[in-house]
C-alpha cells in the first residue's frame, strides 16, 4: 500500500503556495495535517500529479482576533490540539473547545489542522459542523483573485466538495465574537472513542429557555454535507413543543445511510440528540 | 482426579515454577522494539512482490496483458495464473475421511475465472514494494461478469449456476446426525423453542499482516521460507507440494508473529506464488499483504445462519436439541486444512454440554463468491456455544427459570464422566457445574440480579441492565481424527529435546511457534520442573524446522497440552540421564541423587554434590574423569501424540453484565467474566491474558465486527476505519477463575486455554443483551449486535 | 529522491528518501528503525507511532520529507527516558503484551499520556490510547501496566531533573 508517485512541492511562502495551485489546479492537491490526504495516497484513492506541502507556512498556524471585527480567526495550519487546548478558544468559542476532544485520536490531533478538515468537507467530521453552526466565515485565497470570504453555510457543496476553487487555498477561518447570551451544544454518537460520527450535532442559540432569539441546529454524519435543521430551529426560537420540534426535525431530515445505520436509525439518532441538546440548553423537557 | 493444580504426578521433580505466574522474559524484546517479524529482516538483493487482485467476485478472465508492467523500470518479472502454473502444483482443500467434502482444484493465481473480489490474478517482482504496486496497477486485466453467487442459500439452489464447472454442485460438505427418539422428544416437550440465529463473517485481523520472505539456493536446490505463522512444519509441507519439490528441500523458520489467531495456518495462493517466483527469479523475495489485501485475502470465518430448536419437560429439563446450519464458505476449501470444521463443531458440540439426551443436526457448506474461509481462534466452538445458550435462555424465559438455576438443573453432573453426547463427542473430563458455581460466585450472581432489578439509580430512562450467562466447551489436544486421518500434512506428534549446554544450561527444541501466547516461557517452565534447573537456565528454540523436532505447530489449544507433554517428559529423561553421569562421575547411585535448582544432590541430606555448570565441564571438557566405559549422554527427545479421544475437551463458563441504551441502541458492556478450568496452569499470568485477549475478540464479533458484503460480491468494509475492531475505550475490565481439572491422557495433565476466552464471550454478550431488552420483549439474534439491530427489534425504527 | 535532515533519536542525520515514501517507511528501511511497525497505513492503528517534535503522530500519514527539520524520536532511542522504562518494564511485568507488534506504539502513546497527566485514571488511559490497536491483549494489562508504571513514578520520582 504504497502511494503513486508525486512531485512533491514544499511551499515558501503563501504566494509560491498560490503560484502552484495556479499552475496546476486540480492536479495538485494541498497537504496541511495530511491525517486524511495521507491515506488517502498511502490508498491510491487519490493520484495526484503535485503534492503542495503547506506546513512551513507559520503564519497561517496562528490563533488571534481581528482587531476590527473582533472574531477568533484561525489560520487554517492551527491544529486540533492547539483549538482543544487554547485559552482563547475555549472563551470565544467554546463549541470548538467542546467538539475538539471527539475528533479521531491523539495522534491524529496532533497533526490535523482546522483547515485540511473544513477543505476537505468531510460531512461526518466536527468542524465543518461547527464552522457552520457558528456562521463562520472561510477565507480562501488565489494569486489572481485576491482573498474572498465564505459563509460556512454556502462553503459546503457536496461530499468532499466544497466552495474552494482548485487555484484556491483556504487561509483561514473566522468566528464572529460571539454574544453575551449565546449558549452551545456538542453531542455526538460515535460506535468507538474517536470513530467518526455516526450522527453528531453542533448547536448554538442566542437567547435563554422559552425565549430564544436564534438557533443553528447543525447535523452531521446524516447527509453529503453539514446538515442544517432550519424548519425544526425555527420552531423551536417560536417556542413550539419539542415533540412537534422533532416532528420538523424528522420532517427536514433525510439522512444517508452509512455501512452501519440506516436512514431511519440515523433520524432517530439525530432526535436523540437534540433532545440532548435542548436539555443542555436548560430548556424544560416536559413536553416531551 | 488426583492431580493439583499445577503438580504434576510425576514422583521425583517438584512444581517450583510450573503454577507461577513467571513473566516473560522475551517480552523485553518486543517492549524495546527488538522485536523481528519477517517484514523487519535484512536481506541483500531482496526483491519485492505485489499482486493484481480480482476486484469482480465471478467473472471470466478476457484479457490480462502483463506487458505494461514489464515495461517498468525496476520491475523483474512478472506472472499470471496460466504462465506461474508450468512451475507449480495447485492444491485441493479435501480431507479424505470425510467423504461428503468436495472442492475444487486451487492453483496460487486464478486461471480462467475469478471466484472472489481479491482472488491474486498476476504477480510482479520489482526492485520496490512502491514499483511493484505501480506495475501492478498497469495490467491490463480485462474479464466478462458472471452471476455472482453470494448467498449460500441461493449456491444451493437446484438451478443455481455451478461455481466450478467440474463439481456437480455448489454444496462443498454435509453431514447430519440423529436420535433414534429426537423427534418423540420435540413432539412431547412441553416447551419448544425455536430461534432463527444469523452471524457475519469476521476476520482474524492479526496487527501484523500475512508475510513471507523466501529464498531459493539454486547450489543446494533449497528454499527457505521466513514467515509470519503458527504452523512451520505444515507449511514446510505445503512448500514442497506446491512446488513440487521434497519436504527436505524447503526449510521453513517462524519469524517473530505479530498475532495469528488462526490465520496464519494455511496454504495462502499469494504465498505460494511468491516462493515459486522466488525460485524462479532467484533472488530473496519479500511480500507482506498490506491491510486492503488482508481484509480481502485472509480467511474469513464465523459467517453463518442456523435454525436451533430445544425441548424441555414439564419438569423444565431439557430433553432434545436440534440444529440446521448454513455456512458459506467461500469459493475453494482452504487446503490443507479444509473450512468445514467450523460447522463439524457445530455439529458435534450444540447442545453438548446438556443433559438431553435426543439430537437431530443438520450442516451444509456452501460454496459462494466471497472470501475464501477457514479458521479462527475457537473456530466452530463459539457458534456451538451461542446456538446453544441462546436456546438455553429462551427455554428458562419461557419457563419462568432463572438462568443460572435452569443450568445447574440441566448440565452435565461434573461425576457423570467420561461422556458421550448424543452426537457422539465424547469428554474425558469436564466441570461444567464446577465452573458455573465459580462464575456465580466471583461474578457474586445474586448482587447483579437485584442491581439489574433495583429501581434505575442513576440511570437515565430507557437504559436497561442484562446478564448473559455462557457455559462451553473447548477442544484441545487434538488426536489425528481432525487432520492427519484426512491425509492434511499436519503432525498430531509433536518432539522436544532437552539438552544441557557446555555452560550449565540447558536449551531445548520443539516445533512450536510463539505468537505472543508465551509458549517461550510456558515451555521453559515446564522444561525447568521436570529437569529441576532455575527457571532462569532454560532457553527455548522453537519455529525452524531445521532445528527443532517435528510439531503439529500452535492450533486447536494444542500446543501446551502436546508439545509440552513431549518437553516434560524429555525433561525427565534428561534430569535421569544427568542423574546417572553425576553418579558415575561421584561414585555413588543415581536413587541417592537429587537434582533441585540446578545443584546435584544427596537425597539423604540435600547437601549439594554439584551443579550442572561442573557437570556440563565434566562431561564436555574431562571425559576421562567418568569411570571406563561409561558414556554420560547430555541429551534427550521425546515425543508424544494424544491418542485416547479425539480430543481433549476443557471447559469454561462466562458471564458478561451489560448496559443497552434503548434511546440509541448502543451497548456498553460493564463486566465480564469468565471461569475456566484448561487443567494443570503452567502459567497464569500467561493463560490470564489469553483468556481476556480471546475474550475481546469475542465481544468485538458480538458488537462490532463484521465483513459487510454487498450483493456483487464486494467486501464493503475493507479498512480498517470501517472494519471495527474492539479498542480499550469500549472494553470491560475481564475478571478470571480457575477450575483445574488435568487430562489423565498425559502426565503433565495440561490442557489448551487460549481459544477458551472466546468460545463463551458470543453467547454471554448476546444472552445480556436479551435480558436486558426482556422488558421490552425483544431479543437480538443476530451478530454484531448493532445499535440498528436493537433500535429494530424494540420497535423504535417503526413509525418512520 | 530528496535529501532531507533531522535530529533522529538524538543524532543528526542526513537521509535520501523517495518523495512518496511515508515516515515509518523510511524509519524501517533506511535507519533500520524496525521497532517502528505498520499494521494498517491508513492512520487507524497506531502500530507505527513515533514522537515528531515531542508529539507522538501516526508515522504512516506524515512524509518522510516532511521530517525535514524535525526530531523524530522512535521506540528505539527511548531507553534512557525514565517515564519509557517504568512503562517498559511495567508491561513485562504484567505481561501487558503478546506478539508485542503494537506495543512500540502503545508505550510512546502512554508515555505522552502520563507526561500531561502523572495520575491518569483508569478512564483516561482508556481513553488515551483508544487510537492504539492491540488485538491479543484486550487491553486490560494494557491499563494495568500504565497506571503501575505512573504510581510508580510518583512514588519515586527519577532525580536526572528531567522534566516530565
Amino acid at each position: 500500500m504504497k502511494p503513486a508517485p508525486f512531485a512533491y512541492v514544499r511551499a515558501q511562502s503563501v504566494e509560491h503556495a498560490l503560484d502552484v495551485l495556479a499552475e496546476h489546479g486540480d492536479d495538485a492537491l494541498v497537504l496541511a495535517g495530511g491525517q486524511s490526504l495521507v491515506p488517502m495516497l498511502n490508498l491510491r484513492l487519490v493520484q495526484p500529479a503535485v503534492v503542495l506541502d503547506i506546513n512551513a507556512l507559520r503564519g497561517l498556524a496562528a490563533i488571534d482576533t481581528d482587531p476590527a471585527s473582533g472574531a477568533l480567526r484561525i489560520g487554517t495550519l492551527v491544529r486540533h490540539r492547539e483549538i482543544a487546548s487554547h485559552q482563547t478558544v475555549a472563551a470565544r468559542a467554546p463549541l470548538l473547545h467542546d467538539a475538539a476532544p471527539w475528533i479521531a485520536h491523539p495522534a491524529v490531533r496532533h497533526r490535523g489542522t482546522l483547515g485540511g478538515s473544513l477543505a476537505l468537507a468531510d460531512p461526518a467530521a466536527e468542524w465543518p459542523a461547527c464552522a457552520v453552526a457558528l456562521d463562520a466565515t472561510i477565507r480562501l485565497a488565489s494569486r489572481d483573485g485576491g482573498e474572498r470570504s465564505v459563509p460556512a453555510s454556502a462553503f459546503f457543496q457536496g461530499l468532499y466538495q466544497s466552495e474552494r476553487r482548485a487555484d484556491e487555498l483556504l487561509v483561514g477561518c473566522d468566528f464572529a465574537p460571539p454574544g453575551d447570551d449565546a449558549v452551545f451544544s456538542f453531542r455526538e454518537l460515535a460506535r468507538r472513542h474517536g470513530d467518526y460520527a455516526a450522527v453528531g450535532l453542533a448547536l448554538s442559540a442566542r437567547g435563554r429557555p422559552g425565549a430564544w432569539t436564534a438557533m443553528r441546529v447543525v447535523f452531521f454524519g446524516v447527509g453529503d454535507t453539514p446538515v442544517q435543521a432550519s424548519a425544526c430551529a425555527a420552531a423551536l426560537i417560536a417556542g413550539v413543543d419539542f415533540p412537534e420540534a422533532q416532528a420538523r426535525l424528522e420532517g427536514e431530515l433525510d439522512p444517508r445511510p452509512d455501512l452501519w445505520f440506516s436512514a431511519q436509525a440515523k433520524r432517530h439518532l439525530a432526535v436523540h440528540l437534540l433532545r440532548e441538546a435542548w436539555r443542555d440548553l436548560g430548556n424544560p423537557m416536559a413536553g416531551e | 482426579m488426583s492431580h493439583d493444580p499445577g503438580m504434576p504426578s510425576t514422583a521425583g521433580p517438584r512444581a517450583r515454577t510450573i503454577g507461577q505466574p513467571s513473566a516473560r522474559a522475551e517480552a523485553r524484546r518486543f517492549a524495546t522494539g527488538t522485536g523481528a517479524y519477517v517484514d523487519d529482516l535484512p536481506v541483500h538483493r531482496l526483491l519485492h512482490a505485489a499482486f493484481l487482485r480480482s476486484p469482480v467476485a465471478h467473472g471470466t478472465i478476457v484479457k490480462l496483458d502483463l506487458a505494461p508492467a514489464l515495461r517498468m523500470d525496476g520491475v523483474v518479472a512478472a506472472w499470471d495464473g496460466e504462465t506461474l502454473a508450468a512451475h507449480c502444483q495447485p492444491v485441493r482443500g479435501v480431507l479424505a475421511h470425510l467423504p461428503a467434502m468436495q472442492a475444487a482444484l486451487q492453483w496460487p493465481l486464478a486461471r480462467g475465472r475469478v471466484r472472489w473480489v481479491g482472488e491474486p490474478v498476476a504477480i510482479v517482482v520489482a526492485e520496490s514494494r512502491a514499483i511493484a504496486e505501480d506495475a501492478a496497477q498497469s495490467i491490463a486485466f480485462e474479464w466478462a461478469d458472471l452471476p455472482p453467487l453470494v448467498d449460500p442459500r441461493a449456491a444451493l439452489e437446484a438451478d443455481a449456476p455451478r461455481l466450478h464447472p467440474e463439481l456437480d454442485s455448489n454444496l462443498m460438505f454435509t453431514a447430519t446426525v440423529a436420535t433414534a427418539n429426537v423427534d418423540q422428544a420435540f413432539a412431547r416437550a412441553a416447551t419448544v423453542v425455536e430461534l432463527a440465529l444469523r452471524s457475519e463473517r469476521v476476520t482474524a485481523m492479526s496487527l501484523e499482516p500475512r508475510g513471507l520472505l523466501a529464498q531459493w539456493d539454486a547450489a543446494q536446490r533449497r528454499l527457505t521460507v521466513r514467515m509470519g505463522t503458527q504452523v512451520p512444519w505444515m507449511m514446510q509441507a505445503v512448500f514442497a507440494n506446491v512446488l513440487g519439490l521434497d519436504c527436505d528441500q524447503v526449510r521453513v523458520v517462524a519469524a517473530d508473529t505479530g498475532g495469528s489467531f488462526g490465520s496464519k495456518i494455511h496454504c495462502y495462493g499469494d504465498e505460494s506464488a511468491v516462493a515459486v517466483a522466488a525460485m524462479l527469479v532467484g533472488r530473496p523475495l519479500r511480500y507482506v499483504v498490506d491491510r486492503l489485501e488482508a481484509f480481502v485475502s485472509d480467511v474469513h470465518a464465523r459467517g453463518h445462519e442456523a435454525i436451533v430448536r430445544a425441548a424441555a419437560d414439564a419438569d423444565g429439563r431439557l430433553t432434545a436439541f436440534e440444529v440446521d446450519d448454513l455456512c458459506g464458505a467461500g469459493p475453494f476449501s482452504i487446503y490443507p486444512r479444509g473450512s468445514v470444521n467450523e460447522s463439524r463443531h457445530v455439529l458435534g458440540l450444540t447442545g453438548a454440554c446438556y443433559r438431553a439426551t435426543e439430537y437431530r443436526a443438520r450442516i451444509r457448506v456452501a460454496l459462494q463468491n466471497k472470501a475464501i474461509y477457514g479458521q479462527y481462534r475457537g473456530v466452530g466452538h463459539p457458534l456451538a456455544c451461542l446456538f446453544t445458550e441462546a436456546a438455553v435462555d429462551a427455554v428458562a424465559r419461557r419457563l419462568g427459570v432463572d438462568p443460572l438455576a435452569f443450568r445447574r438443573r440441566n448440565l452435565v453432573p461434573d461425576d457423570a464422566y467420561p461422556h458421550r453426547a448424543p452426537s457422539g463427542a465424547r469428554f474425558e473430563r469436564l466441570s461444567l457445574c464446577a465452573c458455573l458455581d465459580e462464575l456465580a460466585r466471583l461474578m457474586d450472581y445474586d448482587r447483579l440480579r437485584s442491581d439489574q432489578r433495583a429501581p434505575s439509580v442513576g440511570r437515565e430512562p430507557g437504559v436497561y441492565r442484562g446478564i448473559g450467562l455462557a457455559v462451553f466447551v473447548e477442544n484441545s489436544n487434538h488426536s489425528s481424527s481432525n487432520y492427519g486421518r484426512g491425509g492434511a500434512p499436519i503432525a498430531s506428534r509433536d518432539g522436544a529435546t532437552a539438552r544441557l549446554t557446555q555452560g550449565g544450561g540447558i536449551h531445548c527444541a520443539i516445533g512450536l511457534t510463539d505468537s505472543g501466547q508465551g509458549v517461550t516461557t510456558a515451555m521453559a517452565q515446564i522444561a525447568a520442573d521436570a529437569i529441576g534447573v532455575p527457571l532462569a537456565d532454560v532457553r527455548v528454540f522453537m519455529g525452524d524446522t531445521e532445528h527443532t523436532p517435528v510439531s503439529g505447530g500452535n492450533w486447536g489449544s494444542r500446543g501446551t497440552g502436546i508439545s509440552g507433554e513431549a518437553l516434560w517428559q524429555a525433561g525427565l529423561a534428561l534430569r535421569a540421564q544427568l542423574l546417572e553421569a553425576a553418579a558415575a562421575l561421584h561414585a555413588c547411585s543415581p536413587e541417592a541423587l537429587d537434582l533441585v535448582d540446578g545443584v546435584v544432590q544427596r537425597r539423604d541430606d540435600a547437601s549439594s554434590l554439584c551443579t550442572l555448570k561442573a557437570l556440563a565441564e565434566a562431561i564436555y571438557f574431562r571425559p576421562e574423569r567418568f569411570p571406563p566405559g561409561f558414556r554420560p549422554e547430555p541429551a534427550a527427545q521425546r515425543h508424544y501424540a494424544q491418542t485416547e479421544y479425539d480430543g481433549i475437551y476443557t471447559n469454561g463458563a462466562s458471564a458478561s453484565w451489560v448496559e443497552v441504551d434503548t434511546r440509541t441502541g448502543f451497548v456498553k458492556v460493564l463486566g465480564h467474566w469468565i471461569v475456566d478450568d484448561c487443567g494443570t496452569v503452567i502459567n497464569p499470568l500467561l493463560l490470564d491474558e489469553q483468556l481476556r485477549g480471546a475474550a475481546v475478540q469475542g465481544i468485538g464479533q458480538a458488537l462490532f465486527e463484521g465483513c459487510l458484503y454487498g450483493t456483487q460480491g464486494e467486501l464493503r468494509n475493507a479498512t480498517l476505519a470501517d472494519y471495527l475492531v474492539p479498542m480499550a475505550a469500549e472494553m470491560p475490565d475481564i475478571h478470571v477463575g480457575h477450575v483445574a481439572t488435568p487430562t489423565a491422557t498425559s502426565a503433565l495433565g495440561a490442557k489448551g486455554g487460549a481459544e477458551a476466552g472466546v468460545t463463551g464471550a458470543l453467547a454471554s454478550v448476546v444472552n445480556a443483551i436479551n435480558d436486558a431488552l426482556l422488558p421490552l420483549d425483544a431479543h437480538v439474534l443476530e451478530l454484531p449486535v448493532t445499535p440498528e439491530r436493537i433500535l429494530r427489534a424494540i420497535g423504535a425504527l417503526d413509525r418512520r | 529522491m530528496q535529501d532531507i535532515e533531522l535530529e533522529l533519536n538524538g543524532q543528526r542525520v542526513r537521509l535520501a528518501v523517495s518523495r512518496r515514501e511515508h515516515l515509518a517507511d523510511a524509519l524501517r528501511q533506511r535507519c533500520g528503525l524496525t521497532g517502528t511497525h505498520l499494521g494498517c497505513e491508513h492512520g487507524v492503528c497506531g502500530a507505527c507511532t513515533v514522537r515528531v517534535d515531542g508529539a507522538a503522530v501516526r508515522g504512516c500519514l506524515m512524509l518522510a520529507v516532511q521530517a525535514d527539520g524535525a526530531r523524530v524520536r522512535t521506540i528505539e532511542g527511548e531507553g534512557d527516558d525514565p517515564v519509557m522504562r517504568a512503562l517498559q518494564d511495567a508491561f513485562v511485568e504484567r505481561n501487558a503484551l503478546q506478539c508485542g507488534y503494537c506495543t512500540p506504539g502503545f508505550l510512546l502513546t502512554a508515555a505522552e499520556l502520563i507526561a500531561l497527566d502523572p495520575d491518569p485514571s483508569r478512564e483516561s488511559i482508556r481513553a488515551y490510547l483508544s487510537g492504539n490497536l492491540c488485538r491479543c491483549t484486550g487491553y486490560q494489562a494494557i491499563v494495568d501496566a500504565v497506571e503501575l508504571a505512573a504510581r510508580r513514578l510518583r512514588e519515586a520520582p527519577s532525580t536526572d531533573g528531567r522534566a516530565r
